[in-house]
């Protein structure tokens, strides 16, 4: 009997590859993009983890890629925190994006200080979704948020310039967004490998 | 038992005691003139360095150098028996200081909200050993029994008036709060213990002795009620700590405001209140008070919160002179409402609610830091939003196939002729002339060279570059 459930665990983990491919279970955070979902390991965002988003310049839907998932958590009362976002946030657009505005938190902080709010937030639990901007972080800060980001239970979105992707980080997802084609790149997931090619992103501008 | 008396033994060494950090080092309180200074009270410690009370000044330095002194303050015995009346008040509400260094009050009406005696009495005791207060606790069911009682026992139950006369009769003539010289003529008749007073014919007693005399046995038996004049709680909070060196850094300063931030945290319980704003005074010699103020967004009274509140406050501030005194004032005390919890909560056990999450942020990063995301209808984009502390109750409504960006830029930047393609448009939004920041605008949807989305306008009939107002992020 133990065997047969080490095997799952190893199934579940993604450490087997099976030539069968089987849908995935219902991940408890799925992104809302279901080409994304299918891309990942967990079929949806790494659970109380880091993610990295990495971007070359804003405009490039970058917060469409998660407006789904804090719909979804505002709509089941989870509180969203942006810390020290670098643009203020348009209420009708988010608000038309289906994010309840009641439960949006904006910090305003220094760069130093946003680390420091961003992991406060993220361990403290109390939050379903931390938002933050480093510009200048290094492994060790985002070390931290990852270990914030596991104490409290909370999911946590980095965005960060695409110059970082050369460099090593402990986010336990990292996702480039290019436009040109627009296109997401999963460089790293934790519980499998990443997904070499490239999955078809549009940015959604509606008219 | 309906009442019970806490007795203070040593209530003014304990005052003194808790604003130290460290309770082990010896102690003596003095008093009398600068001439004759006296040992009024002494600590353990000191006691075992040979200093006893009374014992003069010089004696007690000849005897040790090593030991610490402070002034023995009637007026601060006074205040800390008032202090302890608040945090009585909570358990009950007929709470009386009618005795010196005494508390005295009625439980028999609170036994069913603080469960039964043991768990009752266990409760304050933790209490009172946590603000730092030695204590006797009695209960008896009558005030003037009690406070008798708590005189030779500690921790005693008297259930009814049987138990009551037995233990009563035991006690020595000295011991039963009479005047000293009563009790002297009572212990010359032969008379030492009370059942043998009280075995006398009532006559004999009142020829003999002055009616206060009976009255006071008879309020010992229960025969008799005391009328007791009940403590109300006062509308503010204003506790000082004198410091008695002078202090520069702010390790020093935590001690007394852990202390400070305590004994607000014990009152309000006792008051059922919280506290939305409170003041620091760091005072200093010869120069006016540093005032620290810390206001939160909602009423609170959880001692920790409250620590780590005005400890934030605190380390953000500069202070010219050495500080020495500390006092902590609060005036406006709205009553508390709990925070509403889940029964069966989903987060981890250690999590710590938005509010004290939003406190701590505030604290330090500065009041308005932390804010929520407000609406306001209007058509022009500079003024669609607002940042709010408190958010309102009702959503924005909306608006289908109105497509904006999730970026706005604080000031619209100038996009360089050919950077840009537009897409989409124009769509115009002209408004705004009824409050003079008129705006007659073209608005595109443009894309750059890199692939990035925006939301561009030109005003209206003018030439001249797009400029660039939101991302499409």
């Amino acid at each position: 009997m133990g065997a047969v459930v080490a095997l799952d665990t190893l199934f579940n983990g993604g450490q087997v590859w099976k030539g069968r491919p089987a849908p995935p279970a219902a991940s408890p955070q799925p992104t809302g993009h279901d080409a994304l979902d299918a891309a990942l390991p967990s079929g949806g965002w790494p659970e109380a983890a880091l993610t990295e988003l990495l971007i070359a310049a804003p405009g490039v839907g970058e917060l469409q890629l998660v407006w789904p998932t804090l719909a979804r958590l505002s709509a089941a009362g989870e509180r969203i925190v942006l810390v020290a976002p670098p643009f203020v946030p348009y209420p009708q657009a988010w608000q038309n994006a289906g994010i309840d505005l009641r439960q949006l938190s904006i910090i305003r902080a220094d760069e130093r200080e946003a680390l420091w709010a961003t992991e406060q937030c993220l361990r403290s639990g109390s939050c379903g979704a931390v938002l933050c901007w480093p510009r200048q972080a290094d492994d060790r800060a985002l070390r931290r948020l990852q270990v914030a980001a596991e104490t409290g239970q909370t999911l946590a979105f980095a965005w960060r310039p695409i110059q970082e992707a050369i460099n090593p980080s402990p986010a336990a997802l990292r996702i480039a967004i290019d436009t040109r084609p627009a296109q997401l790149r999963v460089l790293k997931c934790r519980g499998g490998l990443a997904r070499s090619a490239p999955i078809a992103f549009s940015t959604h501008t509606g008219h | 038992m309906r009442w019970v008396c806490i007795l203070f033994p040593q209530l003014a060494l304990d005052a003194a005691l808790r604003q130290r950090p460290d309770p082990d080092q010896p102690l003596a309180l003095l008093t009398g003139p600068a001439q004759r200074r006296v040992l009024q009270a002494v600590n353990a410690p000191a006691r075992a360095l040979g200093l006893r009370p009374g014992q003069t000044m010089t004696a007690a330095q000849a005897l040790s150098k090593g030991f610490a002194t402070a002034e023995y303050d009637a007026a601060q015995i006074e205040h800390w028996q008032q202090f302890l009346a608040a945090w009585a008040y909570r358990f009950s509400s007929q709470v009386s200081v009618h005795y010196p260094r005494t508390l005295l009050f009625e439980i028999e009406s609170s036994l069913g909200l603080f469960g039964p005696w043991p768990v009752f009495e266990a409760r304050l005791r933790a209490e009172l050993t946590e603000l730092g207060f030695r204590h006797r606790i009695v209960a008896a069911p009558n005030p003037v029994a009690a406070r008798v009682l708590a005189n030779a026992y500690d921790a005693l139950v008297v259930p009814d008036a049987e138990t009551l006369q037995q233990y009563l009769g035991h006690m020595p003539v000295e011991r039963i709060g009479l005047e000293p010289d009563v009790a002297m003529a009572l212990s010359r008749m032969g008379l030492r213990r009370l059942s043998q007073v009280q075995a006398l014919p009532r006559q004999t007693l009142a020829r003999r002795f002055e009616a206060q005399v009976l009255k006071h046995l008879d309020a010992l038996t229960g025969s008799r009620t005391l009328a007791l004049s009940f403590y109300l709680p006062p509308d503010r909070f204003d506790v000082r700590i004198e410091l008695n060196y002078d202090v520069q850094s702010h390790q020093a300063l935590l001690f007394p405001l852990r202390r400070l931030t305590g004994d607000l945290s014990a009152f309000l319980c006792g008051r059922d209140s919280g506290v939305q704003r409170f003041d620091l005074h760091l005072e200093h010699a010869g120069l006016p008070d540093t005032v620290i103020k810390v206001g939160l967004l909602s009423a609170e009274r959880a001692p920790a919160m409250l620590f780590e509140l005005a400890r934030g406050r605190l380390e953000q501030i500069q202070v010219e002179a050495p500080v020495r005194g500390f006092r902590l004032c609060a005036e406006d005390l709205p009553s508390f409402v709990p925070q509403r919890l889940e029964l069966f909560d989903e987060r981890p056990q250690q999590s710590l609610p938005w509010e004290q999450l939003r406190e701590r942020l505030r604290a330090r990063l500065g009041d308005d830091a932390v804010q929520g995301l407000g609406f306001r209808d209007d058509h022009r984009p500079e003024c669609a939003w607002q940042m709010t502390s408190q958010p309102r109750s009702q959503a924005c409504p909306v608006r289908d196939g109105v497509q904006r960006p999730g970026w706005l830029l604080d000031e619209p930047q100038a996009l360089p002729q050919g950077q840009a393609q537009i897409l989409m448009g124009p769509e115009r939004i002209e408004t705004g002339w009824w409050d003079g920041a008129d705006v007659r605008r073209d608005y595109y949807l443009i894309e750059t060279r890199s692939g990035q989305r925006g939301w561009a306008y030109r005003p209206v009939g003018e030439g001249g570059p797009l400029w660039l107002q939101g991302w499409f992020a």
